[in-house]
């Protein structure tokens, strides 16, 4: 499962990140790191991105690099 | 010697508004060389031998963003003599882990953690002591909005400096990674004169940084040696070098921040319960329309544009009344005066017409000043015998009878060149180019300044984020970002406003695309031009208003995209990975300093240009070769004036978008002082044939009159905008660029414009046809070639 898949308001845990460079480290880099919690708060209006928690503060991630996101429930 | 101190973190701690506490107004703001990333320095406001450089807020010190590749490159090669890395309080977790990579520099290092009101006001409680040994550095508690611990920390940054111990880090990686880092070490780092930073370097080496590679000018021998070493290292602890690396530094942070603070138990902060509205699925966009609405109807429609009519009509035009006192009254007797004296005007005209006066009802003409179009109005016998009354009984109204009147800077500075007998070339310097140009520079200051209170505001309050989150799904398909909408949306207003909006949007590559596309929307200016087309050769059909808005909307999309799958728009896709900051009220201070700093960055970097391209501008326009020698010529004999010549010359280039007449040429070539003046300009040329609609309208065709119109708006905008572009690109190759992509663009619209245009306007398949299509089909290949760089 990636965290595309996740519904709002459900809580994950990251198990790896797929792909390379710079949307890669950037996503690593923001906290988003193997064993890490996620939270999905919300879907924006017009359906992507997607708000999550991490780490206590809030990221907005697209679809497209959440696919990058593997999670399990 | 002074001591330098840089100030890091992520963005969104704070560092601003500390960097303005501690300096004052002491403040030098500029760009770093050749990017288009801020830099600031200050001096201490309590000790002027101390010098404070803001770098940009980073998250990381990755090779992969603008910001962060300079403010490594500054801290590795300038080497400030400590660092003051400021911590957002209430995010310790994630702000940490820039520390634990800035630790490894070398330079001494203290801690500010930032917010501290707020995270006592949550009820958390951070053991700094703990914190401090556990990093290795001295941690200071502080909150720059609330002035609190400031002297604290610039002390102990200056104590750091002068101590000038070697900052290392108390974190150690996995055994089979330092094994690596060791190796790395020991094979290539031996020549790094300064020892402290070789941990750092070699954690880069280890994460396969290609930008140290290059930088220690390792042969492709030691690349591959070392190779051998981390995959050794990824194949043991079964992942990346990166994910290991990033992974280490997180799971330490976490050790960390488990025995150093205590959380409070709550519920909803005050931001979770704004953000649950502001972003919500049914209200964020009604919200954001109305914020938007807000935003364009103050800064553009309203006080914007009485700003701008006071700065460029008032003090760089004839003059104001004060506090607009008096003005409404004045207008209605200039209006009054000006419509008896017409309709004399028109009944003297019939007397010449006809021999006698007219008997009964006659027609007077009306011009409207900003499209230069003529109307016919009827006025009966009675209207004449009133109008004369009125002429006779009043003298035509001065702005001085109606209030007080302040005489612009041009009339101020006409009567002192008249007093002193000032020679007619001179004062026309002086007065068409010099003052004109510096009111074209100063006439947009003022509603820039509006705006950017606005868009400082919403980005210290955080919405400017949320704007982007609502935006991102549209905008991202042309290579742009959700923050691109308030560029465009002030765009229809004034480009120049839109094009310094850009400065919110982060990513390089989606500014640079959004500095580009900007000015292809409509602004204000053009408005005049796109009534006169659209009266002159289309008889007033209402189309053509709507059509120039599509043709701006459709320019972007396909620039947008084309433009994505460029070489010079190539590499990596921008991570779209972004905090959405809680949500706080600015302070004032910061709001109002930010605005200067813009509006005033704009006077500097953007007024040389403006003022130079308009003196010159004006000398082609009025000198020029007439039969009695080389002279200065009055506004009528811009036929004969050089700039006439040099349109004649570049009249070619439009021949196959079907007004390749020098009039034309020349029209287009004022319009860049601002593009109102074509208009102006179009009225003086075709004016002396008569009317300037029906000698418009003979001199185009319908498809050429479109092309004209269609090349117009989206070339080249005004000297003022492009200096704005070449403010906010803050490098020449990509002014160049950006200017040659939008004259090229404008040019092969033109074209396919009039080419096929031809074809359903009955002039039948041309060669020139062959080459219309020729162009639509570039466009195409340009929109559906596969993107090569994508990855």
């Amino acid at each position: 499962m990636t965290l595309r898949d996740v519904k709002v308001g459900d809580t994950v845990k990251v198990t790896k990140i797929d792909g390379a460079g710079a949307v890669k480290r950037r996503i690593m880099d923001m906290g988003i790191t193997k064993g890490v919690e996620i939270y999905v708060r919300k879907i924006a209006p017009l359906g992507d991105p997607v708000e999550i928690t991490v780490r206590g503060y809030e990221l907005s991630v697209r679809k497209a690099d959440a696919e990058m996101i593997l999670v399990e429930g | 010697m002074g001591i330098r101190i840089a100030l890091a973190g992520n963005p969104n701690c704070g560092k601003t508004t500390l960097f303005n506490a501690l300096t004052g107004s002491n403040q030098f703001v500029g760009n770093w060389p050749g990017v288009t990333v801020e830099y600031k320095e200050g001096k201490y406001k309590g000790d002027k031998e101390v010098k404070i450089v803001d770098l940009p807020g980073i998250y990381s010190l990755s090779p992969y963003t603008l910001e962060e590749v300079v403010s490594r490159n500054y801290l590795i090669d300038e080497k400030p003599e400590a660092i003051i890395n400021v911590i957002d309080g209430t995010n310790l977790e994630r702000n940490l882990y820039l520390t634990t990579q800035i630790v490894e520099l070398g330079i001494p290092v203290v801690i500010a953690i930032n917010m501290m009101d707020v995270v006592e006001k949550n009820g958390d409680k951070i053991n700094t002591k703990k914190l401090s040994e556990e990093i290795g550095v001295p941690v200071i508690e502080i909150s720059a909005l609330k002035n609190r611990g400031l002297k604290d920390i610039v002390d102990a940054a200056v104590k750091a400096a002068k101590e000038a111990l070697p900052q290392s880090p108390k974190h150690r990686f996995d055994g089979s990674v330092e094994h690596a880092l060791a190796h790395i070490e020991e094979l290539c780092l031996h020549n790094v004169e300064d020892e402290n930073v070789q941990r750092w370097y070699s954690i880069k080496l280890f994460e396969r940084d290609e930008k140290i590679q290059e930088k220690l000018g390792l042969s492709e021998e030691t690349v591959n040696h070392i190779e051998k070493d981390i995959a050794s290292c990824e194949k043991e602890l079964d992942d990346d070098a990166e994910s290991i690396i990033t992974g280490e530094r997180y799971n330490y942070i976490g050790t960390i921040i488990d025995g150093c603070v205590k959380k409070a138990k709550k519920g909803l902060t005050t931001s979770d319960k704004i953000d649950r509205i502001v972003t919500n699925r049914f209200l964020a966009l009604p919200i954001f329309a109305v914020v938007m609405f807000l935003v364009y109807f103050v800064s553009v429609t309203t006080v914007g544009s009485w700003a701008t009519d006071w700065a460029n009509d008032g003090v760089f035009g004839d003059g104001w009344h004060l506090f607009a006192i008096g003005s409404a009254d004045y207008n209605d007797a200039v209006d009054k005066y000006n419509e008896a004296d017409l309709i004399i005007v028109g009944y003297d005209l019939y007397c010449e017409g006809n021999g006698e006066g007219p008997t009964g009802d006659f027609k007077y003409p009306v011009e409207d000043e900003e499209t230069a179009a003529v109307e016919y109005r009827t006025a009966t016998h009675e209207d004449y015998v009133e109008a004369m009354e009125y002429i006779n009984s009043h003298e035509v109204p001065e702005p001085e009878d109606y209030g007080v009147w302040i005489p612009g800077i041009p009339v101020f500075v006409e009567s002192g060149l008249d007093a002193i007998k000032c020679n007619d070339a001179v004062k026309g310097l002086i007065l068409d180019g010099i003052v004109a140009g510096v009111g074209a520079v100063l006439g947009f200051v003022p509603q820039i300044l509006v705006l950017f209170i606005f868009l400082a505001f919403l980005e210290a309050c955080g919405y400017m984020a949320r704007v982007a989150f609502i935006m991102d799904r549209i905008f991202r398909k042309f290579g742009l970002s959700g923050k691109s909408f308030i560029p465009m949306l002030i765009g229809t207003g004034c480009g120049i406003p839109g094009i310094m909006a850009s400065r919110t949007i982060e990513n390089d590559r989606d500014r640079k695309m959004t500095i580009m596309t900007t000015t292809f929307i409509p602004c204000g200016a053009k408005l005049p031009f796109i009534a006169m087309v659209a009266g002159a050769i289309f008889g007033g059909a209402a189309w053509v208003a709507p059509s120039a808005y599509f043709l701006g909307i459709f320019a972007i999309i396909t620039s947008g995209i084309m433009l994505k799958k460029t070489k010079i728009f190539a590499g990596d896709p921008a991570p779209f990975v972004m905090e959405l900051p809680a949500y706080h009220w600015p302070t004032l201070s910061n709001v109002l300093r930010s605005m200067w700093e813009r509006g005033w960055s704009f006077i500097k970097k953007a007024g040389t240009i403006i003022l130079l391209s308009t003196i010159v501008v004006w000398f082609t326009t009025f000198f020029g070769f007439t039969p009695d020698g080389f002279r200065m010529l009055e506004e009528e004999e811009i036929g004969m004036s050089i700039l006439a010549s040099i349109g004649k010359g570049l009249s070619w280039i439009f021949i196959p978008l079907g007004f390749g007449d020098w009039e034309a040429t020349v029209a287009s070539i004022t319009g860049l002082v601002a593009k109102e003046n074509i208009v102006g300009t179009l009225a003086i040329i075709y004016g002396a044939a008569g009317d300037v609609y029906e000698t418009m309208r003979a001199a185009f065709t319908d498809a050429s009159g479109f092309a004209f119109l269609a090349f117009n708006l989206l070339c080249a905008p005004c000297f003022a905008a492009m200096g704005a572009i070449k403010r906010e690109m803050n490098n020449t190759k990509w002014f160049w660029r950006a200017i040659g992509y939008q004259c090229g663009f404008a040019w092969v619209i033109g074209l396919i414009i009039y080419q096929v245009g031809k074809l359903f306007t009955g002039e039948g398949f041309t060669v020139g046809t062959v080459f219309g299509i020729a162009a639509i089909a570039c466009l195409l290949y340009g929109l559906f070639r596969k993107d090569k760089y994508a990855n």
